[in-house]
């Protein structure tokens, strides 16, 4: 635990020595504005909830995500620091959780600063105020798992571009595979069991419930397993991938 | 104490480490020497954990490598090839998260910081980013980084590549007030370095060990070892006067024929009987001297036709 808080830290504290956690912080807010207000109709719904704020976060998250992943291993291999990271007395797991955790805080730092929104409209109306935080925690969840599909690819290249397209291609698969276009044009001849079960492989299917404020704890679970699994896959890929 | 036994490595198809086996005391400094893609850099990595064998155990004072792994890296210090580190931090920032991970604390930790830098002549620049620093202050701050804890074990992959001469003197100088009863192998092509600062030297091609022992037991190895070399102020034949020599030699000309380097052919000391015979004849002499052996001479022999 230790050293994961250690690695954390180091990483962390980096995204504010660069501009990057500046700039991330600072796009992802207005992209949100951008979509609530303008595309969202935030106002014109005349509803005191942040629907339209949440439901665009799948989409937002499909390149802001990928942006900040790319250089988690990607750039280690680059610069040859993974072989300095991975020598000193620690774990593989470790540097993988350590690295994934400082990125996964920075996107609740981006998601706390949203606060604005939740000010305006509690000012409006009268919003059910549990049912916004149970959507902030839903939404962190699906960055998270969106975050640890850009680990695992940012392991497989030394390229962060390359970590960038692949995750945000990876991404839009796990995106759409809720979707209902994508579900209707199943062949009636699959049984719905087939149908049902992949359906349950998509963010959509998990988010929808979970931003309309239903925290339920098979979609925290689906979330929880996925990362874990994605981030398994990544120490997998490191350790064969390191050496080239 | 590190005990390599049967190391063999291949990556994909081409085998890198044959079968390698080496014994390292602790008060050693070995060089560990051979040709760009002998093999040097992955016998490191796999000393350090970081790659895995094929093959072959690696035992660090009495612990195996693969089942205490984390244990056996917090014994060894190491300086990866081209000195590795975060750009983007600054050094104290660098050397304070290398030295938490190392299990320093509080004072303690500052206190081991300020040590290192001050070893390294770090502290100028200590709150500038590493890559705002020149390549000899980056090859120090991972040299620092890799001693902060004090290791008994110290690895370094080409600690001195690509500094002046001047940077290449204060690292050596660096590393031998460190090697005291500690274990320092150092991997490098270039040669003087060992001459200067290593107990042992280890030459390998190919993956396998071809030469091990002293730098003088290697340079001795050397075709011109004990070769007399006598320069001439003008031209002189001198090979009929040196019939009378009793031991086997050959003479080879060095530039133009005022020069020459008798080589004995077993490698004997020629230089007590050639100059006794040079002053009886009252040869022109400029300046006569024993040739010690070059390492280069034996490197090359050692390791030619492998890459």
């Amino acid at each position: 635990m230790n050293m994961i808080s250690i690695i954390f830290r180091r990483e962390f504290a980096n995204y504010f020595a660069t501009p990057l956690a500046y700039i991330f912080v600072v796009i992802f807010l207005i992209t949100n504005g951008i979509f609530t207000f303008e595309l969202g109709g935030f106002y014109a719904r005349g509803q005191a909830d942040l629907l339209p704020f949440f439901s665009f976060h799948p989409w937002l998250y499909l390149f802001m995500v990928p942006a900040l992943a790319m250089a988690l291993w990607a750039d280690e291999r680059k610069s040859g620091t993974i072989e300095l990271l991975l020598t000193l007395p620690i774990n593989l797991h470790h540097a993988v959780l350590g690295k994934f955790a400082a990125a996964w805080a920075l996107m609740g730092v981006a998601l706390v600063l949203t606060f604005p929104i939740w000010v305006t409209v509690n000012y409006l109306g009268e919003p059910d105020n549990g049912v916004i935080a149970g959507a902030y925690i839903g939404s962190w969840l699906m960055s998270g798992g969106f975050l640890a599909i850009g680990s695992c690819m940012s392991a497989t290249t030394k390229n962060s571009v390359i970590a960038f397209v692949l995750t945000v291609s990876l991404c839009f698969v796990f995106i759409v595979i809720g979707s209902p276009i994508l579900l209707d044009s199943f062949p009636q001849w699959i049984p719905q069991f087939f149908v049902d079960s992949f359906a349950a492989l998509g963010f959509l299917t998990h988010y929808d419930s979970v931003s309309k404020g239903v925290l339920d704890i098979r979609d925290i679970l689906f979330f929880g397993v996925f990362i874990f699994a994605w981030l398994f896959a990544s120490g997998v890929v490191i350790e064969i991938k390191k050496a080239n | 104490m590190i005990e390599i036994s049967n190391l063999t490595k291949t990556f994909s198809d081409s085998v890198v480490l044959n079968n390698l086996s080496l014994v390292v005391e602790k008060g050693e400094v070995l060089g560990f020497l051979g040709p760009n893609g002998a093999g040097k850099s992955t016998t490191m990595r796999i000393l350090t954990g970081f790659l895995s064998a094929n093959k072959g155990t690696i035992k660090v004072n009495g612990q195996d490598l693969e089942s205490n792994a984390v244990d056996v890296k917090k014994m060894i210090g190491y300086l990866p090839e081209g000195a590795p580190s975060y750009g983007d931090m600054t050094v104290i920032s660098f050397m304070k998260f290398i030295g938490e991970i190392r299990g320093y604390k509080g004072d303690e930790l500052s206190e081991r910081i300020n040590y290192v830098l001050g070893l390294v002549d770090l502290q100028g620049v200590s709150l500038q980013a590493i890559e705002t620093l020149s390549k000899g202050y980056k090859r120090r701050v991972g040299l620092a980084q890799a001693i902060i804890h004090d290791p008994q074990i110290l690895l370094l992959d080409e600690p001195t590549d690509g500094l002046d001469p001047n940077q290449k003197q204060q690292v050596r100088a660096l590393i031998k007030s460190l090697s005291k009863d500690k274990i320092v192998v150092i991997s490098t092509h270039i040669l003087e370095e060992v001459t200067s600062v290593c107990t042992r030297a280890v030459i390998i091609s190919q993956g396998r060990i071809v030469a091990d022992g002293t730098p003088a037991e290697l340079e001795s190895k050397s075709r011109y070892h004990n070769a007399v070399t006598i320069k001439l102020l003008r031209p002189y034949d001198i090979s009929e006067d040196l019939l009378e020599l009793k031991e086997e030699f050959s003479i080879e000309t060095i530039g133009n024929s005022s020069g020459y380097c008798v080589v004995s052919e077993k490698g004997e000391s020629l230089f007590t009987s050639v100059s006794a015979i040079a002053y009886r004849k009252n040869w022109p002499i400029k300046e006569v001297f024993a040739t010690r052996g070059q390492l280069e001479d034996v490197f090359s022999k050692l390791t030619q036709g492998a890459q």
